[in-house]
């Protein structure tokens, strides 16, 4: 089928038979005039990797525009004009499902030189699938002085209800803000009215379409920015500006893997991770597998594999020393991931074993606090 | 008036909501519930979005020009896709179905391939900012030789519950509209087109009724004048009259226009005049509360501005409608003044401020800041630009008011507001399915049939074609019931029962079958219908209420019943003769409470009567 806009605006499918060329399309009208920046406002910059919080998507082509320059953002939010001025750096175009851990480490990099050219704050776009993912690599990979705030849009920015204005009006204030952390800024409620500031390692998707769909598990957001007054508000935990010496540690190990138990699992599924340098297990309640599995975790383990273990509860703290099976995990060899999501223990486990050879300390580190993931105390339930 | 001579063209656009089990893009029923039941609130801002050739719709501009906070109600008949927190469902296949059918019951021709678009609205009353629409046929045929050009299926949008609160209970029960050619020449022509397309609506039995499930927008246009829309007339019997008010309007602003002509009157680069400081002391509490007054002298405009142009509107209030859109109150201009506080002395202070004559008009803008005064005196002056352009007639969407003249509403939307619903998938409707649409029968027609079947008079068999109770009654009619009893009780009796204090709202379909039924097996006396109706409206089931007031007396009881009171009342009788007949009927009436039909009494009675009198 063709597809045919009418005068009245309408599209309406064809077949192509009943289609004549008379003449191409009109070429797609030049874009609005540049925006002008006020250069008595902080510098932030802008690394795009491809999510939809600026774009647009090309109806002729269905393919989302590579084109996002300071002039593209400001004119999709306006309001960024009057809080800072803007560098601006296309890193990728992809949906984030398409991420790697690769991308994860040219992204460290990009951010670590935009923090060493001097800007107050970066601000990272980024498609909302595997943000959090992202913000736990960069936390790790990243010592950062200043905010690196990732946000996107949970509804898309071709729609007038879209949250992507409100979401990089936020982001850009919160980049301005004391905060020295990696943290994700997105809308906390369903209204129009506060953006949750999250830590990088504590965050998680909760939602698949929702606008507050990010939350922060095992703490409260690390701050606040209000929409209307733009006033950030920060907890005594949130790292401030200034804290961290910038360095960029971006070696990780590709070679890891996260696995979910379900009751049943065939223990033949954990042969095809022979090989690999570190698994993660999402464990069930304080983290255990069946019986059957614990064969083939002490056959991963002594053959070098780095085994942590985690829980699909996502809220509260491993303990393999209450139950039977927990009891044998950990004879097995297998490291409690205290209270990590399971995805952030994933990451860690790939920077941890890029960085550290020795498997004692890598052990060790895996446990270790390094940037808010691993908590020592619970001190906030659900 | 001729008019013809005038050269009035219009066409409509017919907004029917659909009664279908779910909405349009999600899983929801389409029933509305009372404002204070709503279960949560949130709010939201829009912001303009560009079309996918990447401009912005010139409407949505206009809306743009205030920030404006939404606040939205949920039900707990809504979901997260009315709250715009889930990405539609597809295009619900009974909504489109009934599109279908409409669209052959007009003889249109189906898109081969249906594609979801949004509308750009963003006034609030789409939580996403847009409006899902998608055409689904065109080029059908009317009665007065005209056509219909389009049909589409679309959302209903969110109702405004005050200012900008909107209610979500609404917002996506389907929609069909249906929209004409401009193919109407004189206001009765669009009332009766108006009245044919809602007919053939209602032979599907598959549209809402009542107040607000259909509304009506016209588009209307003189010669020299220009294209207006007005948007939302909910009664088929204002359309006439709104199309000879907006004649009336579009003829008004072209004479205002010819007299700024011979006034030689012009406006270039007028000056923003602050005079602020002017009204420092006034009593007016509208410019006395504000902080920036703004004066635009309007050279040669002096009783133009004032002048009415439709009942209770005038070129003033146009202007006004304009300014508003900045978020202004509206304005003052010195055909109206002095007025609202303003004193004489404080016009004739202004007039030499602003070196004003005697021909000259001058406007008041006043606001809460410098930013929206500028705003609202700029709209002002545009429109007082467009009054002495070579086209005064400005095309625009108006609303209407009561009693059926309209406001301003925003500039006719272009088509850059249309841009593809990216969320839902396009819908083939391939031969085998466009066959497969069933056409009902037209209510003209059933009508007829009732009329001539039945043996109905015209006008009930009219009334009775048309009636929301054309199911039950084609029902009754199937179960035996005779067209007369079941036209008069749906008609009439529970008409007048409720005229008399009944909830008849409380009595079901199948009561009123199982009371027809009972008279039909002369079980139950066609007298007691309107005494068993109340009671089951009052909340007693058919069979108590027919056991009360008409319980089941055999033939030998009556005759029982009528030998005794014909024995106690020999006297009367012999009296009064056989004209004792009418008064002892209500007496045996009475005492077998309706249970049995009044012309076996009266046979039976005749007979004991006779009996008395033929003794003697």
């Amino acid at each position: 089928m063709a597809v045919v806009k009418l005068s009245s605006g309408y599209n309406i499918g064809v077949e192509k038979a009943c289609c004549t060329l008379v003449s191409p399309a009109p070429a797609s009208s030049p874009h609005a005039a540049p925006v002008r920046q006020d250069l008595k406002l902080p510098e932030l910059s802008i690394i795009s990797t491809g999510g939809t919080i600026a774009s647009r998507i090309d109806y002729r082509t269905g393919a989302v525009t590579s084109q996002f320059d300071a002039d593209d953002i400001l004119t999709a939010i306006p309001a960024l004009a009057e809080i800072g001025r803007y560098r601006t750096k296309v890193l990728y175009t992809i949906l984030s499902e398409n991420m790697t851990p690769a991308i994860w480490q040219e992204l460290a990099k990009a951010v670590y030189d935009e923090i060493k050219h001097g800007v107050t704050g970066v601000i990272v776009t980024h498609g909302t699938d595997t943000m959090a993912y992202s913000a736990a690599a960069l936390s790790f990979m990243l010592d950062t002085p200043v905010p690196v705030i990732f946000v996107g849009s949970q509804r898309s920015a071709d729609r007038p209800s879209s949250d992507n204005a409100m979401n990089g009006v936020c982001a850009a204030v919160a980049a301005e803000s004391d905060l020295g952390e990696v943290a994700v800024v997105m809308h906390a409620t369903t209204n129009d009215d506060i953006c949750a500031i999250h830590r990088g390692t504590r965050v998680r998707k909760m939602h698949t379409s929702q606008r507050d769909a990010f939350r922060s598990i095992g703490i409260p957001p690390v701050g606040t920015v209000d929409y209307s007054t733009r006033a950030v508000t920060l907890t005594d935990e949130a790292v401030r500006r200034g804290t961290r010496k910038l360095a960029l540690h971006d070696k990780l190990e590709p070679h890891c893997a996260l696995i979910q138990f379900y009751p049943g699992m065939s223990p033949d599924l954990l042969k095809t991770y022979e090989g690999y340098k570190g698994l993660v297990l999402s464990g069930t309640g304080l983290g255990h597998v069946s019986t059957a599995l614990i064969p083939p975790v002490k056959k991963l383990i002594a053959d070098g594999t780095q085994v942590v273990m985690t829980s699909q509860c996502m809220n509260g703290r491993v303990c393999d020393r209450v139950y039977d099976t927990g009891r044998d995990l950990l004879a097995a060899g297998v490291i409690e991931g205290g209270d990590m999501l399971p995805e952030v223990a994933l990451v860690k486990q790939m920077w941890v074993l890029g960085n550290e050879r020795d498997p004692k300390k890598a052990a060790a580190l895996m446990t270790t606090d390094l940037k808010g993931e691993c908590m020592r105390r619970s001190a906030h339930g659900l | 008036m001729d008019y013809k001579a005038v050269g009035l063209v219009a066409g409509i656009e017919i907004h029917q909501q659909l009664d279908t089990k779910e909405k349009l893009f999600c899983h929801c029923p389409t029933t509305l519930l009372d404002n204070a039941d709503h279960t949560g609130e949130f709010f939201r801002y829009l912001r303009a979005t560009e079309s996918e050739m990447g401009e912005i719709d010139r409407a949505a501009q206009e809306e743009m020009k205030r920030v404006r906070k939404f606040q939205y109600y949920t039900y707990k008949s809504t979901c997260l896709v009315e709250n715009d927190e889930e990405p539609p469902a597809p295009l619900n296949d009974e909504a489109l179905t009934l599109g279908l059918t409409i669209a052959k019951l007009f003889g249109m021709t189906p898109i081969p391939q249906i594609h979801v678009m949004r509308k750009l609205v963003i006034d609030g009353s789409n939580t996403s900012g847009f409006q899902r629409t998608a055409l689904v046929a065109v080029n059908g045929a009317l009665p007065n030789s005209g056509s219909i050009e389009t049909l589409c299926i679309e959302e209903e949008a969110a109702q405004r519950v005050k200012d900008d609160i909107f209610s979500l209970d609404r917002l996506g029960i389907p929609l069909v509209e249906i929209t004409t050619s401009p193919c109407m020449h004189t206001p009765e022509d669009v009332q009766q087109v108006a009245e044919y397309i809602g007919m053939v609506l209602r032979s599907t039995g598959s549209v809402k009724r009542g107040i607000g499930t259909i509304r009506q927008d016209v588009n209307i246009s003189i010669r020299d004048g220009a294209r207006v829309e007005i948007k939302g007339v909910q009664e088929l019997d204002l359309i006439a009259e709104v199309v000879r008010r907006e004649v009336q309007r579009q003829q008004s602003l072209l004479e205002i226009h010819a007299e700024l002509m011979k006034r030689h009157a012009s406006l270039e680069n007028p000056l923003q005049i602050d005079v602020t400081d002017l009204f420092k002391d006034t009593k007016s509490t509208v410019l006395k509360k504000a902080k920036k007054i703004l004066a635009l002298v309007l050279p040669g405009f002096a009783g133009l501005v004032g002048r009415e142009i439709q009942p209770g509107r005038r070129l003033g209030t146009e202007m006004s409608d304009y300014a508003k859109k900045c978020g202004v109150g509206g304005i003052f201009h010195t055909d109206e003044l002095p007025v609202y506080g303003v004193t004489a002395e404080e016009v004739a202070r202004l007039r030499e401020f602003v070196h004003a004559g005697e021909q000259d008009a001058v406007i008041l803008v006043s606001g809460a800041n410098e930013k929206q005064t500028g705003c609202a005196w700029n709209q002002v002056y545009m429109r007082a630009k467009v009054a002495l352009s070579d086209k005064p007639v400005p095309e625009e969407t108006r609303k209407m008011l009561e009693e059926g003249s309209t406001a301003y509403m925003r500039p006719l939307p272009g088509a850059e507001r249309m841009y593809p619903e990216t969320d839902v998938l396009p819908v083939r409707i391939d031969e085998a399915r466009w066959n497969a649409v069933a056409v009902p029968e037209l209510l003209t027609v059933r009508a007829g049939r009732f009329e001539k079947d039945l043996g109905l008079d015209p006008a009930i068999a009219r009334q009775m074609a048309f009636s929301e109770r054309l199911p039950l009654f084609e029902l009754a009619i199937a179960g035996g019931i005779k067209a007369n009893l079941a036209s008069r009780t749906l008609l009439a009796t529970i008409k007048e029962i409720r005229r008399d204090g009944a909830d008849t709202d409380k009595i079901s379909d199948d009561a009123i079958l199982a009371v027809l039924h009972a008279v039909g097996k002369d079980t139950v006396a066609k007298e007691a219908i309107p005494e068993i109706l109340v009671a089951v409206a009052g909340g007693s089931t058919v069979e108590a209420a027919m056991q009360k007031l008409a319980p089941t007396v055999s033939r030998d009881e009556l005759e029982a019943v009528i030998k005794k009171i014909v024995a106690d009342r020999k006297e009367f009788i012999v009296q009064k003769q056989k004209g004792a007949l009418g008064p002892l009927m209500g007496v045996v009436m009475q005492e077998v409470r309706g249970s049995v039909d009044g012309k076996v009494v009266s046979e039976l009675l005749k007979k004991e009567i006779e009996k008395v009198v033929g003794g003697k």
